[in-house]
């Protein structure tokens, strides 16, 4: 029934449906991103008319009052200092427990679990409180190093989960070879599963700069002098006019894409010996 | 692996400063008003400009609570002056403030004053601006108005056929209502609504003039844009023409006369059988038990105070002064149709001016909340007005209880708690 | 070193971290819940049943949780598996895909609204295909549909980002030969993704899933911006109690039920996507 002519000719369909899927799904992604650049250009006329053009007027207005907005560069780079240590801290402490987790059977490894779980199923705002208390009492208070603990709190169950779900995926007799070969186990996991893992080391640390770079209510309650980006802007935007809140918006995306764009290789690091 | 060791080079190389905790010489202005991104700006370079090293900080009321109680229960903190509603002083306890009796300025109506002692004997915080609710139309709607009805002195039913007539004439419903989450809806029925049906906020809450009250403002319902549970501040919808009829908070009317003064009319709230209801809003600055610097927190409260910073305010945030000035001729517009508005509402013949609620201490949110899910259970969810009532009447009850709360005006004087009747 | 101890040795960082910066304020928080004036008590939580719009928010809670969750692990699945066969532009793609994890919720809710709202870009691309004559609002409670499918959509498109970057960095680690073993005995692209995918998927599946539902739960900025007071949420309501009604106490126990949901699903998918000693690759 099936001769090779139409054999190719499903083939080519099949590669049709697939690449017009991915294009879809990337339009899916990136208009309403447009969309957020296209009101970021517009007068504030153009931003509350209808009906809406599809093509920016750039007009940079918008755009130039957050330029002369003080305090905005200072905030943009407390914000990256705290995001920064969030993402270390959390990949520090956290890929230890990820590799226990997996690697070992222990009394309480559930009972673990479901405490890394439970950071994140509990209302931040609410924790605030006593945890500001402490801050103040203690001298955390006011600083980009305080922040960035309560940050790494929030980062802290992806970057365990993430971790622990990657060295599941290592098979253990790898790493056994390795100590056949005259590793010991710390060298065996530098040069046998850290390379391995590091898409998901880099998961983690997008995961942990993008939980603190967005994060807004621990940031605006516990920074006051060394207030973040989004702590300085975010939380007011929803009460400006609206040019102002799609111009703030687009400025708080831009960083974090910068991030993912600079590290997104390292999500396939590593390719050719993950399929060994 | 490479990152990842840079990164860490990052974090020893941090300087000091990142753990240490910065000295501060500022004041630190720890605000609920003038929150939006270009009102800050304003705030910090005309209004605080002359007054010293200011940090001016607005938030959310969440953070801007969870800090202050932080700073509290802590015993010492970093906030040296308080923005904020009279709502959010009244819910504190009075033992946090400190007396600013001594400071010798205070505002020019002493009933200001008085709510500003939060039932004390001493000033607990000073008056710093005050503000409205009004209407505001698009000139286009002013064609439709019915007949014989004077925008300066409407009353709900020339409100409602008004609102019909463009419902009618553009297929569809352009009153607009700020029912969203953060709208002031509360306010309306506080403030406006009861007053002008009932005479009465609490006393009369569940009374039959109530449900005609309620009834009304179902028929204004109806030529409402539906999309009004979204809306917080009128100024969007009214700019993109969403709304052609709107009610709102002054300063949140204040973008669409600053952008388009020549399209907008600002005008007061209607009245019904008992008068021309209408309600102040009063914020007011105070200095917390915990503030670093006493003095510098002091001497920003007498700045906030002087004429011309009031007038700076006014032109920052478009909240009017609380003590004499002399208005300067070049006011923006919105300030001016504001002004206007006010004016007229308050020495219309039929004004019948509310209070703010006083007494209520921490219930002030429970109280506002019996206003407004009456309003989600008759209006939106659709159940029987005089059943709603009568089941919310006993909530109300209760926090007048609770509470102690006298009535305030225009509820009769009461001998202890408010009854609701 | 005694093998015994290191698994204590690793996840003693963690712990110590969480008991000081979550446990410690978490069981005074929770503490507030079963506390008044009056001492030990449950009237908090009698408190927070009572209200009327409780259930209202608790069924909406979970019924988005219900709509959205599923859809974004078969986008996330689907998503993964392309991206994972593709040859040219595999960085570029991802990077576009990976891009809404950048966007915070409130920007998110933001943007949405700009879509969605009656002058919107919905709106005015039917006006210019001459769909519509003039724009309606779509976000009414006389459409409370719309509501639902605006939420849902503005959540599917912020929040599928996190499932894909974790199932993406599983699939990289399956190995090739299997899927080149099963293509030899002529397994059809779907019996390779049923067969092969999703079982060795299962570690990083069971993550993806988990960290979504918990965060599910919790979803509030969105909601807020396109439902407005249409679709209250168990998170909307714990901050009115929190911080318009200034009472802890009820807040804390309506935080503490969330947490309970949170913990009962947690515990299904664990359950159902259990990693079976023995069967890890």
């Amino acid at each position: 029934m099936s001769t090779s002519l139409s054999n190719t000719s499903t083939v080519r369909a099949g590669r049709w449906v697939y690449g017009a899927s991915v294009a879809l799904l990337c339009a899916w992604v990136l208009v309403p991103i447009y969309l957020l650049l296209v009101n970021t250009l517009s007068s504030p006329a153009a931003v509350s008319g209808f009906p809406k053009s599809f093509v920016p007027e750039f007009d940079t207005a918008s755009l130039e009052f957050f330029a002369g907005f003080s305090g905005m560069v200072s905030a943009l780079i407390n914000s990256i200092y705290v995001a920064a240590i969030t993402m270390v801290l959390s990949i520090v402490i956290g890929a230890p427990a990820g590799y226990a987790l997996s690697r070992f059977d222990f009394k309480g490894k559930e009972l673990f679990r479901l405490l890394i779980l439970l950071t994140r199923a509990f209302p931040l705002p609410l924790l605030a409180l006593p945890l500001t208390v402490m801050f103040i009492q203690v001298g955390l208070d006011d600083t980009i190093f305080g922040l960035a603990l309560v940050h790494t709190t929030l980062a802290i169950p992806f970057a365990v989960l993430i971790t622990f779900s990657l060295f599941s995926g290592i098979p253990v007799e790898l790493e056994e070879a390795s100590w056949t070969l005259g590793c010991t186990r710390l060298t065996g996991f530098r040069y046998v599963v850290l390379p391995l893992i590091l898409p998901g080391i880099t998961a983690s640390a997008i995961f942990a700069f993008v939980i603190s770079w967005n994060e807004v209510f621990a940031a605006a309650v516990l920074t006051i002098e060394n207030r973040t980006l989004t702590a300085f802007l975010l939380q007011n935007l929803d009460t400006s006019p609206l040019h102002l809140k799609f111009a703030g918006g687009f400025i708080l995306v831009v960083p974090a894409l910068v991030f993912i764009f600079a590290v997104r290789k390292y999500l396939f690091a590593m390719w050719g010996i993950a399929n060994r | 692996m490479k990152t990842i060791k840079s990164k860490l080079a990052l974090a020893i190389a941090l300087p000091a400063a990142i753990i240490a905790n910065a000295a501060s010489a500022d004041v630190l202005f720890w605000s609920t008003q003038a929150k939006p991104v270009q009102e800050q700006q304003a705030m910090r370079e005309q209004v605080l400009a002359g007054a010293g090293t200011v940090d001016y900080q607005a938030n959310d009321g969440g953070p801007w609570l969870t800090r202050l109680q932080a700073e509290l229960e802590a015993g010492s903190g970093s906030i040296g002056v308080l923005g904020a509603l009279h709502g959010d002083y009244a819910a504190m306890d009075a033992a946090d403030l400190v007396d600013l009796s001594d400071l010798g300025v205070e505002s020019n109506s002493a009933t200001f004053n008085n709510l500003a002692k939060l039932g004390e004997s001493s000033l607990q915080y000073i008056p710093w601006m005050q503000a409205s609710y009004i209407m505001a139309a698009n000139k286009e709607a002013l064609q439709y108005l019915p007949e014989g009805a004077n925008i300066d002195a409407l009353t709900y039913d020339q409100l409602i056929a008004w609102a019909a007539n463009v419902h009618e004439a553009t297929g569809e419903p352009k009153f607009g209502f700020p029912a969203g989450p953060k709208g002031l809806k509360h306010r309306f029925f506080q403030g406006y609504l009861y007053p002008s049906f009932t005479d009465g906020v609490v006393r009369t809450f569940a009374s039959d003039k109530a449900v005609g009250a309620w009834e009304k403002f179902l028929e204004l319902w109806e030529h409402t844009n539906p999309a009004s549970t979204n809306f917080s501040f009128l100024q969007e919808q009214l700019l993109s023409g969403d709304a052609w009829i709107a009610f709102d908070h002054t300063s949140r009317l204040a973008q669409a006369f600053n952008e388009r003064p020549d399209d907008f009319v600002a005008f007061p709230a209607p009245a019904g059988p008992e008068g021309r209801g209408f309600m102040p809003v009063l914020a007011g600055v105070a200095i917390p038990r915990t503030a670093p610097d006493m003095d510098a927190a002091k001497e920003l409260v007498q700045h906030m105070l002087k004429p011309e910073t009031q007038i700076a305010t006014l032109r920052a945030t478009n909240f009017f002064p609380v003590v004499d000035v002399n208005l300067p001729g070049d006011l923006p517009p919105a300030v001016a149709a504001a002004g206007n508005a006010v004016a007229k509402m308050s020495s219309s013949s039929d004004a019948n001016p509310g209070l703010l609620p006083a007494g209520l201490g921490s219930k002030g949110g429970d109280f506002s909340k019996v206003y407004s899910d009456t309003f989600e259970r008759i209006v939106l969810a659709g159940q029987d007005i005089r059943m709603v009532l009568d089941d919310q009447k006993g909530k109300l009850a209760a926090i007048m209880n609770e509470t102690g709360a006298p009535c305030w005006a225009p509820d009769a004087p009461s001998e202890g708690a408010c009854p609701v009747e | 070193m005694n093998s015994n101890r290191l698994p204590y040795l690793l996840i003693l960082p963690v712990t110590l971290f969480l008991c000081l910066f979550f446990l410690y304020p978490f069981f005074q928080v929770a503490g507030q819940a079963f506390t008044n004036d009056q001492g030990l008590t449950l009237a908090n939580f009698e408190r927070v049943f009572s209200d009327w719009k409780f259930p209202i928010s608790l069924k909406n809670t979970l019924l988005l949780a219900a709509a959205v969750v599923p859809v974004q692990l078969a986008l996330a699945l689907l998503m993964a598996t392309m991206v994972n066969r593709m040859k040219k532009g595999r960085d570029i793609v991802l990077y576009i895909w990976t891009i809404p994890l950048g966007i915070s919720d409130l920007a998110a809710g933001i943007i949405w609204l700009a879509i969605f709202e009656q002058s919107g870009f919905l709106n005015s691309m039917m006006h210019s295909l001459g769909m519509i004559d003039r724009p309606t609002s779509l976000l009414s409670y006389k459409s409370m549909g719309m509501v639902f499918l605006a939420i849902a959509l503005a959540e599917i498109w912020r929040a599928t980002a996190i499932m894909l970057v974790i199932l993406v960095a599983g699939i990289g680690l399956i190995p090739k030969e299997y899927y080149e073993a099963a293509e030899v005995f002529g397994a059809s692209p779907w019996k390779r993704f049923t067969r092969i995918t999703l079982p060795l998927l299962r570690p990083s599946l069971q993550t993806a899933l988990v960290l979504r539902v918990i965060l599910a739960f919790e979803i509030f900025a969105v909601v807020a911006a396109l439902g407005g007071t249409l679709f209250p949420v168990l998170m909307g309501e714990t901050y009115s109690y929190q911080f318009d009604l200034l009472d802890s106490g009820s807040a804390a126990a309506i935080a503490l039920v969330i947490l309970g949901i949170s913990i009962a699903f947690t515990l299904v998918i664990l359950r159902a996507l259990r990693v079976p000693k023995g069967a890890q690759i």
